[in-house]
């Protein structure tokens, strides 16, 4: 490199009659020049031969793939959650004599996604899904009803929808008694109003 | 005062005014667009909002920090309408005393870019930035606590642009209001440059020439899709019910919200018999209704109003016009329905999962 740089300062001596063109014909053409006159080949190194070309392309295109694969694992694995809200489908629910008649229980609102309802013949087990999208209701106990904050869907005690968007009523699940005695929800059988499927015996545990 | 507010803010009555408050400014642009105007309610609409935040209700719902850009939005759409319009009524005085219009007095068929439009561009990129910095840094992230599927937050709400959409969800069944409506909507403004060939106004403010296109177009956008999402921002609270601005935010607020069906009302009430097991039966009327809507109107619309536009638009261009225009004034007629005697629906047929 020094040795080039001086070559080029000889050279633009003789001809420094106008320097801005002549810096500029320096960097363009004297390289070339200095090769086929003065100065012996330039190091070899500079030259890419075929072959190390190729390995060069080939790593580059194996860390582009690597990196290309490795980023759709990453997406991959972003579909699935690190966190799944899945409680057992079934679950016991206590004897029926902790029910208070015409109360709606919701301990299990939180950990199972049901309400138990106890009505003066027994008990139903309504599911927390709101029928129009999906949200939670809340229960307002001084006005009686399951009323959705999503969009003001309103439902009886019953679950039979009144008020709101929603277009049909809450849904129930299966309830039975366990051998132990105590009451058995499960969310496997469910039981649509409008289909009418309350009326079916497992719908509803008469106390 | 307050209580007037309040009142005046429930939904009805606020979108009556605010459509006979547009109506007028299309009947009379050169008082209601004018500079005058604009002071006028630019001033006092600051003032009441400056007023408004001594009340603690208010100042609640308005510095939320969700709640902020819709403030925001409020003041800026209305100036930029105005800021339109004025210059559109200017232009309209112009073509009527025989000048040219403004925007050809600059430089007739060009643009002036470099270096006005960059420069100015450069300009607002800078306030924009500056102006969403000090925005982050002032207001908090309207974070909340992990996600709970058992709980949802009473109100729930969407984010801002959704709220609209959101507030359509209460009249219509989800498949209309969130596929349906918003389908229709995009694909309609997409269809405007092919069903509005009128020349008149390419380039140039003008309300004059084209009365019908500003005026319907302002209707659907500030009242069918603005007006929504401030009314969910602002007035739904608990239980997505409605508050009054100066209103407390009661859970317990009552509602009588008791919805019931065409079907039901004709059959129960004003028959006295219970309703057809038969769906189609149960159903005739809120069928006949629709139809009714959807093919007389358009033919007693044709003949008596818009005779001369079928003739320009020709049969194709002119029925998408008409089906788009009825659909359009079909959202706030449901709304009205629902808010003055709760129809649910007019068309229920939950065995399909179809109900208009």
């Amino acid at each position: 490199m020094t040795e080039n740089v001086s070559n080029k300062g000889e050279n633009e001596v003789p001809k420094s009659d106008t320097p801005a063109e002549d810096t500029d014909s320096i960097l363009k053409d004297k390289p070339a020049d200095t090769t086929s006159k003065k100065v012996p080949a330039p190091p070899p190194k500079r030259k890419v031969d075929r072959r190390s070309f190729f390995s060069w392309m080939g790593l580059a295109w194996f860390s582009f793939t690597a990196a290309t694969l490795g980023m759709a694992a990453a997406i991959g694995r972003f579909f699935f959650p690190n966190v799944l809200f899945e409680p057992p489908l079934t679950f016991k629910a206590g004897y029926p004599e902790d029910y208070i008649i015409g109360a709606v229980d919701e301990r299990f609102k939180e950990s199972f996604g049901v309400w138990l309802v106890r009505n003066s013949e027994g008990i139903f087990a309504l599911s927390t899904v709101c029928t129009h999208l999906g949200c939670t209701p809340n229960w307002l106990g001084a006005e009686a009803k399951f009323k959705c904050p999503c969009h003001g869907s309103g439902f009886y005690k019953t679950g039979i929808n009144f008020e709101g968007p929603a277009p049909r009523p809450l849904e129930r699940f299966m309830i039975s008694y366990a051998e132990d005695g105590q009451i058995l929800v499960d969310k496997n059988r469910k039981f649509q109003y409008e289909k009418g499927q309350w009326k079916d015996p497992d719908s509803f545990l008469k106390v | 005062m307050k209580e007037i507010i309040n009142v005046i803010s429930n939904p009805p009555i606020l979108f009556t005014l605010l459509v006979v408050i547009l109506f007028l400014s299309f009947r009379y642009p050169e008082v209601f667009w004018s500079g005058k105007a604009m002071i006028i309610v630019g001033v006092s609409s600051v003032l009441f909002f400056i007023l408004s935040l001594f009340d603690e209700n208010f100042l609640l719902i308005v510095t939320k920090a969700d709640n902020v850009p819709i403030v925001g939005l409020i003041f800026l759409i209305l100036f930029f309408t105005w800021l339109a319009m004025w210059q559109a009524v200017k232009n309209d005085k112009r073509i009527a005393a025989g000048k040219p219009v403004a925007e050809a007095e600059i430089e007739p068929k060009r643009v002036i870019v470099w270096p006005d439009l960059v420069y100015i561009e450069l300009i607002a990129l800078t306030l924009c930035l500056v102006l969403l910095i000090g925005w982050s840094v002032l207001l908090e992230a309207p974070l909340e606590q992990p996600a709970n599927p058992a709980n949802s937050p009473n109100p729930s709400k969407a984010p801002w642009y959704f709220l609209g959409l959101q507030e359509l969800l209460v009249y219509f069944d989800p498949w209309i209001a969130g596929v349906l409506l918003p389908g229709i909507c995009v694909v309609g403004l997409m269809a405007i440059p092919y069903i509005d060939k009128n020349p008149k106004g390419n380039g140039y403010y003008s309300f004059a020439e084209r009365k019908m296109a500003i005026s319907i177009f302002i209707f659907g956008w500030l009242l069918v899709w603005i007006l929504l999402i401030v009314i969910g921002t602002f007035l739904r609270g608990p239980n997505w019910n409605f508050f009054g601005p100066y209103e407390y935010w009661d859970i317990h607020k009552l509602e009588p919200l008791v919805n019931i069906n065409l079907s039901e009302i004709i059959y129960i009430k004003w028959f006295g018999v219970g309703l057809p097991k038969n769906w189609f039966f149960r159903e005739i009327f809120g069928i006949g209704t629709l139809l009714a809507y959807f093919m007389i109107t358009p033919l007693i619309l044709t003949k008596k109003v818009f005779s001369s536009l079928y003739v320009k638009l020709g049969i194709g261009r002119y029925s998408i016009f008409i089906a788009l225009l009825l659909l359009l004034v079909s959202v706030p007629i449901k709304m009205y329905l629902r808010w003055l005697f709760n129809l649910k629906y007019i068309v229920a047929i939950p065995e399909f999962f179809f109900n208009i």
